[in-house]
């Protein structure tokens, strides 16, 4: 306050509120502005020294960090899925006599390991290093565990798929006399990515989970089950692109299990999550992809169910379902990248839980405490 | 399951055989007058490269920002009118005689005025309530409003999460119980980014060595480019029987070292002494064992909520879920499994 009588003029200051910029509905961007946003003004305007009064968070800054995954990582994620769900419906195609579809799937499966590793490398910090993920097998580390099953998966499925491609070519390989070697190492190898399959679409799942990522952390309990739905589903739809509609049957029938169990998982996790933990897989570029994921799901899905024996139907089904998964992996990891840039998120579950725990009576596993009394 | 960093005791039980004392910081926010000597002198030892160009941020006379790869020290500034005092100083109060099992002085019960790395030779006077030859920590009577500066850094957890989830083994328990990053094994895979419930951890994306002028930004070698980066809690110092950088040039002891369970017990006795003095919005942060990462190494006094100063109330050890997630993935792969089996018994050829 001033008594000086020049500020008669001015008008009256505002009420000393605390709650300034702080609403709930209030998430424009402008509230929270970029560390380098501020001070690259041209100076016109007076800025108040202190952006934010309401201190339930630090200015407004992220708690949490994101891991540093990129779009690598989102493609590993898909072709991961494709290559597991892939070397399943090879393994059903061989046990039921459909020769095509078991060629294409380990085709499909080879192909997407082959895809996925050189991206999973390329986003290391040090490529060149990679080979220190084999140094040790952690199980407290889903990304330990995760390598060494794309590893044994990979192996497995080189082989298995080295086969076909020989025979495809009418075992014109120069391979001498590693041919009757590699014959019987087909069966072995092709089960060995078999049992790694199922794992190589789940884990990736985990991974997610054990972090302090608060759309991930929260997703925990359902998002394995998002991830061998989406699984299942691309690989069925690559399968019904690949393969005569003769012999896909059965791809036709896990793409519509798929979709159903994608689209169920999606939203049994989406409840099971603290609102401000589900919000970034609904808003944004995030929840744009996931919702254009569950629209290209059920489109493909009820293609597939309706005109499925059709194969021009079957391929747009195949590929609607495909985008879809990549789609869902895509906004997975994006919605959890996005969602460590509000402080809110980590902040007020953690809070929500600890007075939850405090009002059942539980005090001694506060991180914060007081004297004794 | 066991998990590798379940042990109570981080030296003995993280395989080395000996039993050295875990070390650890206590940073009483109380006494910080917010230099930041502390953050020089740990980018001066540990060479850390600049973060970024030089800007201010408009957050007080915080333009640091946050812990990173480059930045292992971040005093936070934050300026509080009376009201928020009063909150805080109520939200202190509810505190007492919660928690913290078996925590308190040790018989003796020693003012831990003096106990830290204050000796002979830092200006003494008569404190407060009269010790003699103590420092006078009181802090400075201010009933309008009051900067809370804070100094934070990697807490060290007992239970640390990017340790659980480092893959290749890069990241490890040392002898004196803290977590460090052996830079020359790490890849860079980020996981433990990800894997830290206070956000300290990162990888070094980039950084700069060069000068305000030097705008050319030429290619420079900055060190462990590309690999996961945090405090160590000056392991090189530690070996040598020395202190970490940031403790030994902190001008007001607000951060000190020793041994972990002296610096819990000098929280402790600080936290009664000022609430105590009327002071009840003084509270510790980490001093518990049972909270969700087990305690930490790095042991704060806060004056406020730990929001305020940005670090999470409830952080848990995210692997603590890990054999439930394992569990549910077991059942979801099974399913799979399952369907695909549906699928090839009742599909058509």
């Amino acid at each position: 306050m001033t008594h000086s009588a020049f500020d008669g003029y001015r008008p009256p200051e505002p009420p000393r509120g605390r709650r300034r910029r702080r609403r709930d509905g209030d998430r424009s961007p402008a509230r929270r502005r970029g560390l380098g946003a501020l001070g690259t003004g041209d100076g016109g305007r007076e800025m108040p020294m202190v952006e934010d009064v309401e201190f339930s968070s630090y200015y407004g800054r992220p708690v949490v960090k994101a891991p540093p995954w990129g779009a690598p990582i989102g493609l590993y994620l898909f072709v991961g899925g494709v290559a597991g769900a892939s070397a399943l419906l090879g393994a059903g195609a061989a046990l039921t006599d459909r020769p095509a579809l078991r060629r294409n799937a380990r085709l499909t499966a080879l192909a997407a390991v082959a895809v996925g590793t050189p991206a999973l490398i390329e986003d290391l910090g040090r490529p060149e290093r990679f080979l220190h993920m084999l140094r040790v097998i952690k199980p407290t580390s889903p990304m330990s565990l995760g390598t060494w099953i794309l590893s044994g998966f990979a192996s497995g499925a080189g082989v298995a798929a080295a086969a076909e491609i020989d025979r495809l070519l009418g075992e014109r390989l120069p391979l001498g006399p590693l041919r009757p070697v590699l014959r019987r190492a087909e069966g072995p190898a092709a089960a060995v990515s078999t049992v790694l399959g199922a794992p190589l679409a789940a884990y990736t799942a985990v991974l997610l989970g054990d972090t302090a990522v608060p759309t991930w952390q929260g997703a925990r309990r359902g998002l394995p089950f998002v991830f061998v739905s989406s699984a299942a589903l691309a690989a069925s739809g690559i399968a019904m692109i690949t393969t005569p509609v003769a012999q896909a049957g059965p791809a036709r029938v896990l793409a519509v299990l798929g979709v159903a169990g994608d689209v169920v998982a999606m939203h049994r996790t989406k409840e099971s999550m603290h609102p401000l933990e589900a919000e970034p897989l609904e808003t944004g570029a995030a929840g744009r992809k996931l919702r254009w994921a569950e629209r290209l799901a059920v489109a493909g899905g009820v293609a597939t169910l309706l005109g499925g024996r059709n194969r021009w139907i079957a391929a747009a089904g195949g590929a609607a379902v495909a985008t879809a998964s990549a789609l869902t992996r895509f906004g997975v990891l994006e919605a959890g990248i996005e969602s460590v840039k509000d402080p809110r998120r980590v902040m007020i579950p953690q809070r929500e839980r600890l007075e939850k725990r405090r009002a059942e009576g539980i005090t001694d596993d506060s991180i914060t405490t007081g004297p004794e009394s | 399951m066991g998990l590798p960093s379940e042990h109570e005791d981080t030296g003995a039980g993280a395989g080395w055989g000996h039993s050295h004392e875990r070390k650890g910081f206590f940073t009483d926010t109380s006494i910080c007058i917010g230099c930041k000597a502390c953050e020089v002198a740990c980018k001066e030892w540990n060479r850390n490269p600049q973060d970024g160009d030089l800007e201010i941020l408009g957050s007080s006379y915080d333009n640091t920002g946050s812990l990173g790869a480059n930045t292992w020290r971040h005093v936070a500034f934050i300026e509080q009118d009376q009201e928020r005092i009063e909150q805080a100083r109520e939200s202190g109060r509810r505190l007492v005689g919660l928690g913290m099992p078996g925590i308190g002085p040790r018989s003796g019960a020693d003012a831990p005025a003096g106990a830290g790395g204050c000796g002979s030779g830092c200006g003494s006077r008569p404190g407060a309530d009269g010790e003699p030859g103590a420092a006078d920590r009181t802090p400075p009577d201010t009933p309008e409003f009051r900067w809370l500066m804070s100094s934070d850094v990697c807490k060290h957890c007992t239970r640390a999460g990017c340790l659980d989830v480092c893959p290749t083994g890069a990241l490890m328990r040392t002898e004196f119980g803290t977590v460090v990053v052996q830079s020359d094994i790490c890849n860079g895979c980020g996981t433990c980014v990800g894997g830290c419930p206070f956000g300290v951890i990162e990888r070094r994306d980039d950084g700069t060595i060069s000068a305000k002028g030097d705008r050319g930004r030429v290619e420079q070698d900055v060190p462990h480019h590309g690999t996961a980066n945090k405090c160590t809690l000056c392991y090189d110092r530690l070996v040598d029987g020395q202190t970490p950088a940031c403790a030994q040039t902190c001008p007001t002891t607000s951060i000190r070292f020793g041994d972990r369970a002296d610096m819990v017990d000098e929280a402790a006795s600080r936290v009664r002494q000022l609430h105590d003095r009327g002071m009840t919005e003084a509270r510790l942060y980490g001093a518990n064992g049972n909270d969700g990462v087990g305690g930490t190494g790095s042991v704060f006094l806060l004056l406020d909520e730990p929001e305020v100063y940005g670090l999470p109330p409830d952080p848990q050890v995210p692997t603590a879920q890990l054999p439930a997630m394992f569990r549910t993935a077991g059942i979801a792969a099974a399913g799979m499994i399952a369907a695909t089996a549906l699928a090839f018994l009742g599909g058509r050829r």
